[in-house]
């Protein structure tokens, strides 16, 4: 579980989150959502350690973030995978030499087991094949699931995906978004998606936190999004004519 | 810096590293060197039998003014200023378009000291080869003036010959890879600085590439003239 609690951060005078609190629970998939430039990204920057907050804890099982030295810290990111929005594969490593990466870093496997770790990986993000391809060769959907396969190959305890269906068609967004939630429940890893994609946060929120300008307005499931009142999440989740249809099926449905 | 020049955190890594960034920055500059030095030390030649043609002057002076121009100047200073073009630039639009596609920070949420992993190799590389280069730039520009009293008839074989070997001095050798020491310090350290600190997209890599290159030139220029003072005087 990872706490945060009381999270300010600033960017040249302007402040971009106000005391923000919230709590991403263990074998959940946790989505961040807010519109653009409402402070998610920041946010998760800041839990990873990429940005450091001026106040507040960030808590990684009672573990504070912000008291930690580099060598704790050093220690923490061996428990996180990260899946960046642009994937941030290394260009000059083959897709099996970018997911054998992190164990030829942390562990002392030998060749034939970081190989034999890095396919596992790879045909659970059904990517079965690829394995002498560059990512320059690759779909953005393959490159996502690359990415996916390297987070996992070291068994993180926390996985953290910047917008991880940008830039991808629906159908493959889905996919996406399946592969992570099955990950996050066949693992048990504290997920935390980054993410202002509608289909994601209807379809796999589990524990939405809802980001408006800098403040935390809302937090709740999947179903309980459907029954908000609170007028600013309302404009963002259903702000299209399909999602307000969805919405007063789910309704009329449940009074049934 | 510190960061950079830190115990790397598994050396079987950083040593494959390194000998990839040899390959890279190093042995795929032989060709470069080897084509301009054969015709820099061709045209020293030339000029040098065109300029000193004085029956007071004895005419090895040709070969002895291209091995000493060669060996205190051409093959390290010159040589590395147009390295700074071919190597600094790879070196800075590299590491800038990690830090842009946000590779950088994948190493760094991995627990990677990125500085480390991605600067180090490449100092320690490119300086450990750089007199590998230094020597074939020597060669192959006395080979090029050598071209020239086959290939014409401005000064014979034997003159050019005896006038490279006429008053030799060891130390000219050595300042010549001592200084080109630096110089690839200084090419490798600033280029991975500019690329390492990119902000923004392409555009701002393009410009770290050219800051790179020129600063590097700079700061060669600067060090030639210390280094000079202090190692010839």
């Amino acid at each position: 579980m990872i706490e945060v609690k009381h999270i300010t951060k600033s960017f040249d005078g302007k402040t971009i989150l106000h005391n923000v609190d919230a709590t991403f629970y263990t074998g959940k998939t946790n989505l961040i959502i807010g519109q653009s430039g409402s402070g998610k990204t920041v946010l998760m920057k800041s839990i990873v350690g990429l940005v450091r907050p001026e106040e507040g804890e960030i808590l990684y099982d009672g573990r504070d973030l912000m008291k930690m030295d580099q060598a704790q810290i050093k220690h923490l990111r061996e428990e996180i995978g990260m899946l960046f929005q642009g994937s941030a594969l290394f260009d000059s490593e083959t897709v099996l030499g970018n997911v054998m990466f992190p164990l030829n870093m942390f562990t002392d496997m030998s060749p034939a087991q970081m190989k034999e770790r890095a396919q596992f990986c790879l045909e659970r993000v059904n990517l079965k094949g690829a394995d002498k391809k560059y990512p320059a060769e690759l779909s953005g959907g393959m490159q996502k699931r690359v990415a996916i396969a390297r987070a996992i190959a070291l068994n993180p305890k926390y996985l953290f995906c910047d917008e991880p269906n940008s830039g991808l068609d629906p159908k493959t967004s889905i996919l996406i978004d399946e592969l992570l939630s099955d990950i996050t429940h066949e693992y048990n890893i504290t997920t935390i998606i980054n993410t202002h994609d509608m289909n994601s946060v209807l379809g796999i929120g589990e524990n939405i936190v809802f980001i408006n300008k800098g403040y935390r307005e809302w937090v709740g499931d999947k179903q309980e999004i459907y029954q908000t009142t609170n007028e600013a999440l309302n404009e963002f989740v259903f702000a299209t004519d399909l999602f307000q249809k969805v919405k007063q099926y789910i309704i009329q449905n449940a009074h049934r | 810096m510190s960061r950079v020049f830190t115990i790397p955190d598994k050396w079987k890594v950083f040593c494959s590293r390194t000998i990839f960034e040899i390959t890279k920055l190093g042995v795929d500059s032989i060709p470069l060197v080897m084509i301009i030095s054969v015709f820099i030390g061709a045209v020293i030649a030339i000029q040098m039998q065109l300029n000193i043609s004085s029956p007071l002057i004895p005419s090895y002076s040709v070969g002895l003014a291209t091995r000493d121009i060669v060996l205190l100047e051409f093959s390290n200073s010159i040589l590395c200023l147009i390295l700074a073009g071919k190597v600094g630039s790879n070196i800075a639009s590299e590491i800038g378009t990690m830090r842009v596609t946000e590779q950088i920070d994948a190493l760094e949420i991995m627990g990677v000291n990125s500085c480390n992993f991605l600067v180090l190799p490449k100092v320690v590389g490119f300086v450990l080869f750089m007199p590998v280069l230094v020597a074939f730039c020597i060669a192959t520009s006395l080979f090029g003036g050598f071209g020239v009293a086959v290939f014409t008839d401005l000064i014979s074989v034997s003159r050019y010959v005896y006038g490279l070997q006429a008053l030799f001095q060891e130390w000219y050798v050595w300042y010549g890879f001592i200084k080109s020491l630096f110089f690839a310090f200084i090419i490798s350290s600033i280029s991975s600085f500019c690329g390492y600190y990119v902000r923004g997209g392409a555009l701002e890599v393009g410009k770290a590439s050219t800051n790179a290159v020129v600063s590097s030139s700079i700061f060669i220029l600067l060090m030639d003239v210390v280094l000079t003072k202090l190692l010839l005087q």
